[in-house]
C-alpha cells in the first residue's frame, strides 16, 4: 500500500470531479450543524428535567414529645431504608425560619404565634424519585395485624406532597420520552441522508470503478482513494460546522447565558467534547460510508 | 504461496513457454440471469501468437466470449482455459492478477475521464505496483508507438475517437500482456482510422502477443486474411485460417 499515491488519487478526484463531493460536503455540514445545536439543547433540557425531579422528597414529621435519643435513632433507621440517598434534620427554629421565608411580606403574622408550633422533621432525598412509594412503605410497613404502622413511635406523620409528585413524575417522563425519540429520529435521518448522498456520489463514478477492475486493480487499490476522499470531505465539513457553531456560541449564546439560566446550566455539554464528537462522527461516517457503498460496485 | 507461482507460470506459458493453447473454450455455456443464452456449448482453441477474428451478428456470443476470458462472468457449464489452466478454478482474489495479464480494448474505449492520456496509461502500471521511474520511461515510449506523443496532457474528452482508441490500446499493451482482447475496437471509427487501429493491433501481434478481435467489420476481416471464427446463437459455426468475413465470399 502506498499512502501518498492514494492521497494523490483522492485529491485528483476532488479536483476533477468536485460536484458529487460538494453535495456530500454540504450534507455532512448541515447535518453536523443541526446535531451541534440539538445535542446541547437535549442535554440542557434533560438536566433541567432531572433538576425538577430531584425536588421530589419525603418529609417525616416528629412528635414534639419524642426525646433527642429517639430522634437520632429514627434518623439512623431512615438512612438504612433502601433508595434513601440522604436525609436532613430540620429543627423547630429552622422550620420557623423556612416558613417565614416562604411567607415573605406576610411573615409578620408569625410574630403573633404563641411559641413555636412547628414540628421537627427529617427531609429525605431519594436516589430516584420513582421509588417514592417504596420508601414510604419502608417508613410505614404493614404489621402482622395487616395494618400499616410507623417504624418508630417518634413519627407523627409522613408527607410527600402527593399531587405534586405525581404531576412532576408524569410530566418529566413525557419530556424524556419526547426528547429521546427526537434524538433518535434526528440521528437516523442524519445517517440516511449522508449515506444516500455518498451513494449518489459513488454511483456517478461507477463506470470509473468498472474500468479500474478491468485493468486488474485489486478491490483495495480502488477503494483506498475513495475512503481517503470521504475522510477529507467529512473532516472538512465537520471542521466548517464546528467553526460556525463556535462563532454562534461566542457571539450569541455566551451573551445570552448571562441572562438565561437554562443555557448556562452546569450540565450543558462541554464545547470541547461536542467539537470532538462532531468531527470524529463526520469523518468516520463519510469515510466508512464511501468504503462500504463501494462494495456494491466491486463485486465480480 | 503456491497460487502465486501458478499465476506466474500461467503468465509464462502465455508467453510461449508451454505447449498448450493460449486460450481454450471447452463446451462453454453461458446462461445469463433471466434465461438469455450467451454461449451454447462453444468449443474452440487459439494457439499462442495467433491472430483470430471472432465474427457474427450482434448477440451471437462474441462479447460473452471476451467477458468469459476476463472472468467477468462464469460459464454455467464447460470450462475456460488460459495457457492450459482452468480460470474458473481461480479464487476470486486472483482475478485482478489474471486481468493484468490480459490487455483489453473496447468499442467505447473505457478511458478514465478524470485522467490525462499519460495518467490513463500509467494507471495500468500503477495497478501492478510498477516504480515511478519505470512508469516515466515506459509510458511516453508506448504513446510514441501509438502516435500520441504530443497529447500526453490532454484529457480523453479532448481527443477524437481514433485517438481515444489509441490511448486504450496503449493502456492495454503497456505492460506487454501475453494476450490482447479487443471487443469491436473499430465499431465507432471511420474506415481510415479503423485501418490505423488494426495496423497497431497487428504490430502488437507480430511482437508475439496472442490477439483475439471480435468485430463485424467485414472489410477489415477480408483485408487481413487471418483466422476467422464465426459464431451464431452462441455456437461456433465456422473456423478457418486465412478466412473471409462471410461464408459466401470464400473460394
Amino acid at each position: 500500500m502506498r499512502p501518498l499515491f492514494f492521497l494523490r488519487e483522492a485529491l485528483r478526484a476532488l479536483r476533477r470531479n468536485a460536484a458529487p463531493s460538494l453535495a456530500a460536503f454540504a450534507t455532512i455540514l448541515i447535518t453536523a450543524l443541526v446535531l451541534g445545536v440539538f445535542i446541547p439543547v437535549v442535554k440542557a433540557a434533560t438536566a433541567k428535567t432531572n433538576e425538577v425531579r430531584n425536588k421530589i422528597e419525603l418529609e417525616v414529621y416528629i412528635n414534639d414529645d419524642a426525646s433527642r435519643a429517639e430522634v437520632d435513632e429514627l434518623g439512623n433507621m431512615i438512612r438504612e431504608i433502601r433508595h434513601v440517598e440522604s436525609i436532613e434534620f430540620i429543627g423547630k427554629a429552622e422550620a420557623l425560619r423556612i416558613l417565614r421565608k416562604r411567607l415573605g411580606d406576610k411573615s409578620g403574622i408569625t410574630e403573633d404565634l404563641p411559641g413555636n408550633p412547628l414540628p421537627r422533621s427529617y427531609r429525605i432525598k431519594l436516589d430516584d424519585p420513582q421509588n417514592v412509594d417504596v420508601v414510604k412503605s419502608g417508613l410505614q410497613p404493614v404489621g402482622s395485624d395487616g395494618k400499616p404502622r410507623y417504624i418508630s413511635p417518634a413519627i407523627s406523620d409522613v408527607k410527600d406532597r402527593e399531587d405534586q409528585t405525581e404531576k412532576i413524575l408524569s410530566a418529566t417522563s413525557t419530556i424524556k420520552i419526547i426528547l429521546a425519540s427526537l434524538a433518535g429520529l434526528l440521528g437516523l435521518a442524519s445517517i440516511l441522508l449522508v449515506a444516500n448522498t455518498i451513494r449518489l456520489s459513488i454511483f456517478a463514478r461507477r463506470r470509473e470503478v468498472e474500468v479500474m477492475r478491468l485493468v486488474g486493480a485489486t478491490n483495495w487499490f480502488i477503494r483506498w482513494p475513495f475512503v481517503i476522499e470521504g475522510l477529507l470531505v467529512g473532516f472538512a465539513a465537520g471542521l466548517v460546522a464546528v467553526v460556525l457553531l463556535w462563532v454562534v456560541k461566542v457571539t450569541v449564546i455566551d451573551d445570552w447565558s448571562d441572562r438565561f439560566a437554562l443555557i448556562a446550566g452546569p450540565d450543558t455539554v462541554d464545547f470541547g467534547v461536542l467539537v470532538l464528537v462532531l468531527l470524529v462522527a463526520a469523518t468516520a461516517v463519510s469515510a466508512l460510508g464511501s468504503g462500504i457503498t463501494l462494495r456494491r460496485f466491486l463485486r465480480v | 504461496m503456491a497460487t502465486i507461482d501458478e499465476t506466474r507460470d500461467a503468465a509464462r506459458n502465455l508467453n510461449g513457454v508451454g505447449r498448450r493453447p493460449a486460450v481454450e473454450l471447452r463446451d462453454a455455456t453461458v446462461v445469463y440471469p433471466g434465461g438469455n443464452v450467451g454461449l451454447d456449448g462453444a468449443s474452440v482453441a487459439i494457439e499462442r501468437g495467433e491472430f483470430a477474428f471472432l465474427v457474427g451478428p450482434t448477440g451471437c456470443g462474441k462479447s460473452t466470449f471476451i467477458r468469459l476470458l476476463l472472468r467477468e462472468i462464469d460459464p454455467s457449464r464447460g470450462s475456460v482455459l488460459i495457457a492450459g489452466r482452468d480460470i474458473g478454478a481461480l479464487p476470486r482474489k486472483r482475478i485482478p492478477k489474471l486481468r493484468r495479464n490480459i490487455g483489453v480494448v473496447f468499442q467505447d474505449y473505457k478511458l478514465l475521464p478524470n485522467r490525462t492520456v499519460y495518467d490513463n496509461v500509467a494507471y495500468s502500471l500503477q495497478v501492478i505496483g510498477e516504480s515511478r521511474s519505470s512508469i516515466r520511461s515506459k509510458v511516453p515510449q508506448i504513446l510514441r508507438m501509438v502516435g500520441l506523443s504530443t497529447k500526453l496532457n490532454d484529457y480523453p474528452d479532448e481527443l477524437s475517437g481514433g485517438e481515444q482508441q489509441r490511448v486504450s490500446l496503449a493502456r492495454a499493451f503497456v505492460n506487454q500482456p501475453p494476450l490482447l482482447l479487443a471487443d469491436e475496437p473499430t465499431g465507432n471509427l471511420d474506415p481510415e482510422t479503423s485501418l490505423g487501429i488494426m495496423q497497431l493491433i497487428y504490430r502488437i501481434n507480430r511482437a508475439g502477443t496472442t490477439v483475439i478481435v471480435a468485430t463485424h467489420d467485414s472489410q477489415m476481416v477480408d483485408r487481413m486474411r487471418r483466422r476467422v471464427i464465426e459464431m451464431s446463437e452462441g455456437r461456433v459455426v465456422r473456423d478457418e485460417r486465412g478466412g473471409m468475413y462471410g461464408r459466401r465470399h470464400h473460394t
